[in-house]
């Protein structure tokens, strides 16, 4: 009798246990524009482009001064608004909001050592590097790397076997205001 | 010049780079479509060049135009091709395109197989890392199944670099191909401790996820865990490991009962690590996530913990930290957390009131929407008007509909919360409630309805108030109803018609009431209010024509009935049945009142006694308590079953006569009086004898003598003196003031008495103060206003069920547990593959058998798939068996058993070992060891079993001796042998008996017996002592003596054969001293050990088999030679049957396990072979049983 009792005590506190997954992170400018997205669940097309719809409008109908979270469907919703640029990442109820909070700061701070002060234009342009970045620090939407010097390493050395003959910056002389503004990154979190 | 142009186009159109196309999709912007659709086309063509440069650059331009929503599946295998290119800068690009686009639905993705597995074997770290890192987005189950032991080998690679990915990435391959768990598992775990921090944490990260999913197998890693936790500084890692261990101590919780003595301890252990880090953290998102986790643990845990308010008091100063800062988002988590303490400890957070009142005007509404949630727990007497208010000007305020109706809710639930304990001025109540109706587009009106109907019922004193309320509502409906289309709100006409009805006499203006009442708007609301509109009309007309009567007005009185016939018709006609109906039925009553009254008969006492009788609440169980009188058989028949028609009414007549009535209603219209009288009579009856319906006390048939009658409801009249209206002032906000000043009043008065102290202190302007240093006791209702209470039937017993606390935390473990577990609730099971499909090498095959088979399984491998082999096999030895769990093993042992000869030895050797390679051979010289012993052993027995001959009809052979005993572990100085007996009076025990025997010229004392629980099979141990106690023998051994100890054993599922690993500790004590030793040993708990032998009839017997809900399975044993009758013996006594039936060569053979499986055997013996057809209710213990028994066989 007590091992059922206890079999069902502990079904009933499975839903209760803590996850901490990153379902996705998108990143999209102030006028709706999709700059990147990464999915970390397995989702077809029609629903991540719906999912996307309706977030960003979700997200650009927040008023400045309000705080970074918000309930959507089951999951919470995170996100950080970096000049003209937001960085938006789903995790599930049990997570903790500002770990992830973090986590998208840090990869703007990892933008921005990458590319220099970076701008929404360098994401634009150069968004495969954007996606490496990412990549060798988040994997499967966990964080793969603490250190932010790993990771920038692992990036250079990586661009190291790289040819070197592309000039990767030619896009910059498309002067646009808004795009070229800096993502102000702060000094600390 | 227009050369060098010329030469830029075709540059530009034969080799466009990643910019040129985000370059060229800004400056189209008009016709950005056709721009893509052009440029599509162009990378059609590149992709159709051999460069692998141009290629490259197509996809990943193509990766760019995914990401803006196009599709770009049919590159697939082109970007297959730029993913095995051998440039890194390519090689990159097509795994980021194959991340990006890939999916578990793409078919060339099978393609990839070998590509991925070279890339992983690359001498290059980041040809690895960027495979690996592509791996993770559209790892498939093929892939995963392929790919597992490549990965696995990563794990240990030199580079940091890769073994943190690979870590990572073996968590998705766990999701899709979960048998590489256990193997992997081993090597997982030495990560934990890697000297890597990066792959130190991504461990943590894979078993904090693999323990979120099956957390009982992870339960031997807490200890590792809780060191991690005190020792770790990277606070990644740290908040991931709080949660893992949050996550075990839930399960610890519950495997080891939240009962038990060990439970505080562990939660405390739990808790000390996490308060310190919360006294000493700076990093917020740490300080979050220990807080969260330390409240918890503390909710989860059932008994009071010593410092268990001390944590919590810590965990709310610090949310209040949180909350009181500048920034949003700690504020809004502040506030979150605090909701999860208020269920529990609402205490606690009470105290912080200011500060959450303070956040319903922050300008965030999802901040504001976070502190209305604790809202709830924060009201008392003295403050719930002045938070109401607060909600009203924000209601007044709000924008957006959602938040005003979550508003809305928050309010009524915060004022109806305990049967609206914390109200004290219900004419405030009803104010409020009015107010809310000017919301408009609301969604609530029904609550606000609920409540008004239930307030005004319940309330008594209120009523008049209420009623007064409501027909100016009646009055106004045209505002209310303005809209249908944003109805809602139009809910609350609902209410107040029949608020209106059914309180009539409290109606000062009753013809305005009742004219608006037949207003032709009316029919515009929809069905089921108008419905209540006709019925309550009538009781409000029924109201005016008696005090019209009772004045002599006769003139008044027929003008009201002519009102009636004049407007009534527009509901006849209604669409909706319901008030058709009534309408109809109701026209007719009146045509003939008219009639009555044109008579100058007087009509008002008939009329309103339609209606006579008060509503009163009845509580929800209150039909359950009615008390049974004694000597009332509630299933005996009162009649005789077929005669129940007549029986049922002494007034078969009017029944009839109703009946005939309201098919032919329109045809005849008049009804008569004594027809009249009788439906009254038949109403009063009904009323009388339907529980749901308390009469009032007139009534002649009262039920219930004793019971406190409405007009035993102590009523306190209100207190008039309050003035009611104060002009220019919305109608709630009077009550306010009124209420602050008659507080003050009180104050004042009270303070008086105690001699004029602080009276200047209190006034007006430091009311805010005053209210909050007053004590709860200090506020006198200003109404001392009862609720009723519900009514209860006579002698209702008094119990606990009634008085649940909604904030119990129990409440919540408050599960059915008599339910059968549906599939959704099963708990995840690996399973193994079945050995024909299985197509990578599993380890869960112990060594011996792998060796012996590998020629063959090379060769089907080979045969099967091109798949290269030699270096997984290479792996597959290391990762042989060091397993965890130990009901695993039963498992594994199945397994062996079924892919090994017939001619398998006892399944002795799986022993866990460390040194694998080395342990192989000796396993081999053990096992054969152990066959020379127990077939030694069964000769030379050492006692006659009795059940052998218990109840067959075997004939007088001579059997050969027989042992159950087996040998358990032997030393030089002990030998242990145990024998297993099931216990018919529990259903989930066996007992084994150990026998010890001194082999040694020593003396043995202390002995101690330990076993390594399984999840499924426990030893039971004394109250009070842990798991990791073990059981002392009870006795000490001479020399040479041997003595037997029992020990009992719990076991959940039956259906399989366990083995529980254990270690006998004693002290050997000769004559040059004494010397700890240790014996470890591995306890067998085979299938046959659950049966009890039991005998049975051979008609039972054959019902048993009729009955076809047994599960059917067979065997066969070649080169049988001992005779039949001893076969039947054999079974008999070491599979503890009995024989049912024996005919020549033929025998049918049953028995039964502790848990009630029926196990039948038909057992036919052949020339040289045996064949066994069991059926049981069970098929895996049947198939185990089997197993077991051909063993047996296959022995003799």
């Amino acid at each position: 009798l007590f091992e059922t009792l206890r079999l069902r005590l502990t079904l009933f506190f499975f839903p209760l246990l803590p996850i901490q997954q990153m379902q996705f992170m998108l990143l999209f400018s102030r006028q709706g524009k999709l700059r990147l997205q990464k999915w970390y669940v397995p989702l077809s097309d029609k629903e991540k482009k719906k999912i996307t719809r309706e977030l960003v409008q979700t997200v650009l109908a927040r008023k400045p001064k309000m705080c970074s979270f918000l309930e959507w469907r089951d999951l919470k919703i995170v996100y950080k608004r970096y000049a003209s640029l937001y960085f938006c990442c789903a995790i599930e109820d049990q997570d903790n909001e500002l770990i992830t909070l973090e986590i998208i700061h840090r990869y703007v701070e990892l933008l921005d050592k990458y590319f220099g002060s970076v701008c929404e234009l360098d994401i634009i342009f150069n968004f495969e590097k954007a996606y490496f970045i990412l990549d060798e620090f988040l994997l499967g939407g966990e964080v793969q790397e603490t250190s932010k010097k790993n990771v920038l390493k692992a990036i250079e050395q990586a661009d190291l076997l790289q040819e070197v003959s592309k000039s990767n910056f030619s896009g910059r002389s498309v002067s646009m205001v808004v795009v070229t503004q800096k993502l102000h990154v702060p000094l600390s979190f | 010049m227009a050369l060098k142009m010329v030469k830029g186009s075709i540059d530009r159109m034969f080799d466009k780079n990643l910019q040129d196309l985000v370059r060229g999709i800004r400056n189209h912007k008009e016709d950005e479509a056709k721009y893509i659709s052009q440029c599509i086309d162009e990378i059609k063509q590149e992709l159709k060049q051999d460069n692998i440069a141009v290629k490259a650059n197509a996809v990943c331009k193509l990766t760019y135009l995914q990401m803006l929503g196009y599709d770009i599946s049919w590159a697939a295998f082109n970007i297959i091709e730029v993913m095995s290119a051998s440039k890194f800068t390519f090689k990159r690009i097509g795994y980021l395109a194959a991340s990006q686009c890939f999916h578990e639905g793409t078919d060339v993705i099978m393609l990839t197989t070998n590509q991925i597995r070279k890339d992983l074997s690359s001498p290059n770290q980041y040809d690895t890392g960027v495979a690996l890192t592509g791996l993770s987005c559209f790892v498939t189950p093929d892939l995963a199944r392929d790919l597992a032991n490549d990965i696995m080998t990563l794990m240990s690679h030199t580079k940091p670099y890769i073994r943190k990915k690979a870590v990572l990435i073996m968590y998705k391959v766990f999701l899709k191909y979960p048998e590489s768990l256990r193997p992997a598992f081993p090597r997982l775990k030495e990560k934990l401790e890697d000297p890597d921090p990066g792959v130190q944490s991504a461990a943590v990260n894979v078993i904090c996820e693999l323990a979120r999913r099956n957390p009982k197998n992870y339960l031997s890693l807490a200890p590792l865990f809780f060191k991690l936790m005190t020792s770790s500084t990277n606070n990644w890692v740290l908040i991931k490991i709080i949660k893992l261990a949050s996550i075990l101590h839930f399960v610890y919780r519950i495997r080891f009962g939240a009962l038990t003595p060990l439970e505080p301890r562990l939660g405390k252990k739990l808790i000390e690590p996490l308060t310190n880090l919360i006294h000493s953290t700076s990093a917020m998102s740490l300080l979050y996530e220990c807080v969260n986790t330390v409240i918890a643990v503390l909710i989860s845990l059932s008994s009071g913990m010593p410092n268990h308010s001390a944590s919590i008091q810590l965990c709310v100063q610090k949310l209040r930290i949180l909350i009181e800062d500048s920034d949003q988002n700690l504020k809004y988590l502040g506030l979150l957390a605090m909701s999860k303490i208020l269920k529990t400890h609402p205490k606690s957070v009470q105290s912080h009131k200011d500060l959450i009142l303070q956040c319903l005007d922050d300008k965030d509404e999802s901040i504001r929407l976070r502190a209305l949630d604790l809202l709830y727990g924060m009201v008392s007497k003295k403050n719930l008007m002045e938070i109401v208010k607060k909600l009203m000007i924000h209601v007044d305020k709000a924008e957006g509909t959602t938040y005003r109706d979550e508003l809305l809710t928050k309010i009524i639930d915060i004022c109806s919360q305990s049967n609206y304990q914390y109200i004290t001025n219900f004419e405030w109540y009803i104010s409020i409630l009015v107010e809310l109706t000017r919301l408009e587009g609301t969604r609530h009106g029904h609550l606000i309805a609920a409540q008004m109907l239930d307030v005004a019922i319940r309330v008594k004193a209120i009523r008049k108030f209420a009623v007064s309320q409501m027909a100016m509502l009646l009055d106004n409906a045209h505002l209310i109803a303005s809209n249908t289309q944003r109805n809602g709100i139009c809910e609350v006409l609902y209410a107040a018609a029949w608020i209106c009805g059914e309180f009539s006499e409290h109606l000062e203006e009753a013809n305005q009431t009742l004219e608006a009442m037949l207003r032709p708007k009316v029919t515009t609301l929809p069905g089921h209010i108008q419905a209540v509109y006709v019925q309550n009309m009538v009781k409000l007309y029924a109201s005016i024509l008696q005090q019209k009567e009772q004045a002599g007005e006769k003139e008044a009185a027929q003008e009201i009935t002519q009102l009636m016939i004049e407007r009534l018709p527009q509901f006849v006609q209604s669409a909706d049945l319901e008030v058709q109906e009534r309408a109809s039925c109701i026209l007719q009553l009146i045509k003939y009142i008219q009639k009555l009254q044109v008579k100058e008969v007087p009509v008002a006492e008939e009329v309103i006694a339609l209606f006579a009788g008060e509503l009163n609440p009845v509580a929800p169980k209150a039909q359950k308590k009615v008390p049974v009188p004694e000597g009332l058989d509630l299933d005996a028949w009162i009649n005789e079953p077929p005669s129940d028609s007549e029986s049922e009414d002494e007034k078969p007549k009017t029944i009839f006569h109703e009946e005939e009535q309201r098919h032919s209603r329109h045809r005849q219209p008049e009804i008569d009086e004594e027809e009249l009288a009788r439906r009254r009579e038949a109403r009063k009856q009904e009323q009388a004898n339907n529980p749901f319906y308390i009469k009032s006390s007139p009534s002649p048939q009262k039920r219930y003598q004793d019971t406190p009658g409405v007009e035993h409801i102590p009523v306190v009249q209100i207190d008039l003196s309050v003035p009611l209206k104060v002009p220019g002032m919305p109608m709630s906000d009077q009550y306010v003031k009124l209420e602050e000043e008659r507080r003050h009043k009180q104050k004042l008065e009270k303070d008086k008495k105690k001699k004029k102290q602080k009276k200047e202190k209190r006034g007006k302007h430091h009311r805010h103060n005053s209210l909050h240093t007053e004590s709860e006791e200090d506020i006198a209702p200003a109404h001392h206003v009862d609720i009723i209470t519900e009514e209860m039937p006579e002698n209702a017993l008094p119990s606990d069920e009634d008085d649940k606390d909604p904030n119990d935390p129990y409440k919540a473990l408050d599960i059915d547990l008599d339910k059968p577990l549906a599939d959704s609730e099963k708990l995840p099971v690996q399973r193994h593959r079945n050995v024909e499909t299985l197509k990578s090498p599993d380890s869960e095959v112990p060594l011996v058998e792998k060796k012996s088979k590998k020629p063959k399984k090379k060769e089907k491998k080979h045969k099967d798939k091109e798949r290269d082999k030699g270096k997984k096999k290479e792996k597959e030895k290391k990762v042989v068996e060091e397993e965890e769990e130990e009901e695993k093993k039963g498992e594994d042992l199945d397994f062996w058993l079924s892919t090994a000869p017939p001619t398998a030895p006892t399944p002795q050797p799986q022993k866990s070992s460390k040194h694998k390679k080395k342990k192989h051979k000796k396993e081999k010289e053990e096992k054969s060891k152990d066959k020379k012993k127990s077939k030694k052993k069964s000769h030379h027995s050492e006692e006659e079993p009795p059940e052998s001959v218990q109840n067959g009809t075997l004939e007088d052979e001579p059997l050969p001796p027989m042992s159950s005993y087996r040998l358990l572990a032997e030393n030089p100085y002990i030998k242990m042998t145990y024998d297993i007996q099931g216990n018919l009076q529990n259903d989930s025990q066996v007992t084994v008996s150990v026998i010890f025997e001194n082999k040694s010229t020593s003396f043995l004392k202390s002995m101690e017996l330990n076993v390594l629980d399984s999840l499924n099979t426990k030893m039971l141990r004394p109250e009070g002592s842990s798991v990791h106690d073990g059981i002392p023998v009870p006795f000490q051994l001479p020399p040479g003596i041997s003595n037997e100890a029992q020990f009992v054993f719990t076991l959940q599922s039956i259906v399989m054969a366990q083995k529980l690993k254990g270690t006998l500790s004693f002290i050997v004590k000769n004559d040059e001293g004494s010397t700890h030793e240790k014996l470890d040993f591995k306890l067998h708990f085979s299938c046959a050990s659950y049966l009890i032998t039991t005998p049975c009839y051979s008609d039972a017997f054959a019902k048993l088999l009729e009955s076809g809900d047994l599960h059917m399975s067979s065997i066969k044993v070649d080169g049988i030679s001992i005779s039949f009758q001893h076969l039947l013996a054999k079974i008999c006594f070491h599979h503890h049957f009995s024989v049912v039936e024996r005919v020549d060569s033929c025998a049918s053979m049953y028995s039964r396990s502790i848990q009630g499986h029926h196990v039948c055997l038909l057992v036919k013996k052949g020339e040289n072979s045996v064949s066994i057809d069991g059926k049981c209710n069970d098929s895996t213990l049947l198939s185990n049983l089997l197993d077991e028994m051909k063993e047996t066989l296959s022995k003799c």
